[in-house]
């Protein structure tokens, strides 16, 4: 079968239809509307303010850090390194959480680590969501061989040893962002893939399609402006279910030389520098990783309650 | 369902023939293992020399199909490393990954069963809530993080256990609490709602009304029930333990693959890291192919839909 659009079905009298009447189908709407569930979801789970306000809280954080941090992330003052938290004796107030084996901040370094974990996410997430998307739609629309080659594709970025692919990486080109990034996208692009896909299959048989096609419409432009709008809420929520996953990975991959490179503040680099001081100087390694996990526990309850919600069987019960 | 059998073979197939392709790409970016095996007073005639041993004196396109052929035979090829079998090498080191794999499986099991039955018998009430924190706590644990945090409370503060390392079983606990914990969210997430499926069942109505007590209920007549759709996935929940394995291996100085990746990416070993790449890429399609064969046979719609689609 050759590249085109499948043969529309269910296409009954359509000279009888005019214009107008296919502008309005156009405008139809697939049946998920996850919004209105959403709203509904946080206003009966109170419980779920508390993860609410970390994120709030992570987002404002990675945001204005350059403002916040009292001190620079990268400064390194070797005469006060190893200084303990505040609480604990021999800490001072103007190092909160004291300081690691080079004398720098860990407070600002955790505070500029919040920045960077957001952005990687965020670039993580959008890119991954993009390539993903965009074959999902191909291999939906014109199915054939585009669908076999896409899926297939998919089957075997999630086969790929992931922390193998990301040391590769890291030697060929040196760690960095461009590593984690491209890791991330070989590791998410078939999940954005896969639900895009699932939903174009049933939304193009749908009139407001149909119609299109009918009207002469081209592929792209079906694909663009009928298809993607509808989906685009569903891919928004897998994207909510990404984030903490993505933070981890940005983490693990740093830890093991293979994400960020030190001396920037990346919460996974920091947990690696204090490694060998766990037994000394256990606060280097254990307040990124309290960071971490606050932040990623946070996203996961709030996604699992999007999840659970979302899926017609838990509902029902 | 012969239809079906069929198609998703070919399809494992082909995702492993493309696997192929990107292990020998990323073996060949990583870097020319003439520069890591010879010196730098080695000569032009040197390099040329060993670049015909190594048979990377020939163009890419046949490069593959050489190694592609040797795949399909079996043979690995020689690591750069240790000039012993690459297979053999690897085989040596897959005994302590499956242990800590196994061990960490073991783990994960036992933590999630039992939240996912407590927490759909008392859906939505604060158990519920704390035993999904529990669970979830594994999946926003860095495992690198937990792995430190472990051996900074057990090893360090208390000094029960070792902190790495191997030799007797008190080395693998925490190890393979590292691991384990990372995948009970997902096991509970299936038992959970397996559970929820079975407790609306009418057996579980007619258990009760004949007046069994609650936990012969639960425990006995729905879980026995409910565990039959988290069963099917746990040989990919096995090969995610394995692969994520690396980390852990890494905090814990644990002699596994996952150490030995790490080695052998430094050393440019190629035919090392190749094997080791299509092992774990070869056992998580082989995992799914079962899942989907399982499900396939289990449910016929799966089968049909399949079938009308090909058609």
């Amino acid at each position: 079968m050759s590249l085109s659009a499948p043969p529309p079905t269910g296409t009954p009298a359509m000279s009888s239809i005019d214009a107008r009447t296919l502008g309005a189908a156009s405008e139809f709407r697939a049946p998920t509307r996850p919004r209105g569930q959403l709203i509904e979801l946080f206003r009966r789970r109170k419980i779920l303010t508390v993860p609410l306000l970390v994120l709030a809280a992570f987002v404002a954080v990675g945001l204005s850090a350059p403002y916040l941090a009292p001190l620079s992330p990268t400064e390194t003052a070797l005469g006060m390194k190893l200084t303990p938290p505040a609480w604990l004796d021999g800490g001072v107030n103007e190092r909160p959480l004291g300081t690691d084996q080079l004398g720098r901040d860990i407070a600002s370094r955790i505070i500029h680590g919040a920045r960077l974990s957001l952005l990687t996410t965020l670039a993580g997430i959008v890119l991954s969501g993009a390539v993903g998307t965009a074959l999902g739609l191909l291999a939906g629309y014109y199915g054939a061989w585009v669908d076999a080659v896409v899926m297939r594709v998919a089957d075997m970025t999630l086969a790929v040893h992931i922390y193998i692919l990301a040391i590769v990486l890291a030697v060929v080109w040196g760690p960095g962002l461009k590593n984690v990034l491209l890791v991330t996208v070989f590791l998410l692009w078939s999940r954005y893939a896969r639900q895009a896909r699932a939903e174009v299959l049933s939304l193009k048989e749908r009139e407001f399609v149909v119609a299109a096609r009918a009207l002469g419409v081209s592929a792209p432009r079906i694909m663009v402006r009928h298809l993607l709008p509808n989906i685009l809420a569903s891919l928004i929520v897998l994207s909510t279910l990404q984030v903490g996953f993505v933070i981890v990975l940005e983490a693990t991959l740093s830890f093991l030389g293979a994400g960020i490179p030190p001396p920037n503040p990346s919460w996974g680099v920091m947990v690696a520098d204090g490694r060998a001081l766990i037994a000394s100087a256990w606060w280097v390694s254990t307040l990124p990783g309290l960071a971490i996990l606050l932040v990623v526990l946070s996203v996961n309850l709030v996604g699992d309650a999007i999840r659970d919600s979302l899926d017609p069987r838990l509902r029902r019960l | 369902m012969r239809r079906y059998l069929v198609s998703r073979i070919v399809q494992a197939i082909v995702t492993l023939w493309l696997l192929t392709l990107v292990a020998f790409v990323m073996a060949r970016l990583s870097g020319n293992p003439l520069d890591v095996l010879l010196d730098a007073r080695a000569t032009e005639e040197d390099r040329a020399a060993m670049a015909q041993v190594l048979g990377l004196d020939r163009s890419l396109p046949v490069q593959y199909a050489i190694y592609l052929r040797d795949v399909a035979t079996g043979d690995f090829g020689t690591s750069f490393k240790t000039r012993r079998s690459a297979l053999s090498t690897v085989m040596e080191r897959l005994p302590w990954t499956l242990e800590l794999g196994t061990a960490s499986f073991l783990v994960s099991v036992l933590i999630a069963v039992p939240i996912g039955v407590v927490t759909a018998v008392k859906r939505d009430t604060a158990i519920d809530i704390a035993g999904k924190v529990v669970a979830l706590f594994g999946q926003s644990l860095p495992t690198f993080w937990l792995g430190l945090m472990l051996i900074l409370l057990f090893a360090v503060t208390l000094g029960w256990l070792p902190a790495g390392g191997t030799g007797s079983l008190a080395h693998l606990v925490l190890p393979s609490i590292t691991l384990g914990w990372f995948t009970v969210a997902g096991i509970m997430r299936l038992v959970r709602s397996a559970m929820l499926d079975t407790l609306g069942e009418e057996f579980v109505v007619t258990a009760r009304a004949k007046g069994l007590a609650e936990p012969g209920v639960v425990w006995k007549h729905a879980l026995r029930n409910a565990v039959i759709p988290p069963l099917t996935y746990a040989g990919v929940v096995f090969v995610a333990l394995l692969a994520g394995a690396v980390v852990t291996e890494t905090v814990f100085a644990w002699p596994g693959v996952g150490q030995l990746v790490i080695e052998a990416i430094t050393f440019r070993d190629f035919p090392v890291i190749q094997i080791i790449f299509l092992l774990f890429g070869a056992m998580y399609i082989g995992m799914n192919l079962v899942v989907d064969l399982l499900y396939g046979w289990a449910d016929p719609r799966i089968r049909l839909a399949e079938g009308a689609r090909r058609r």
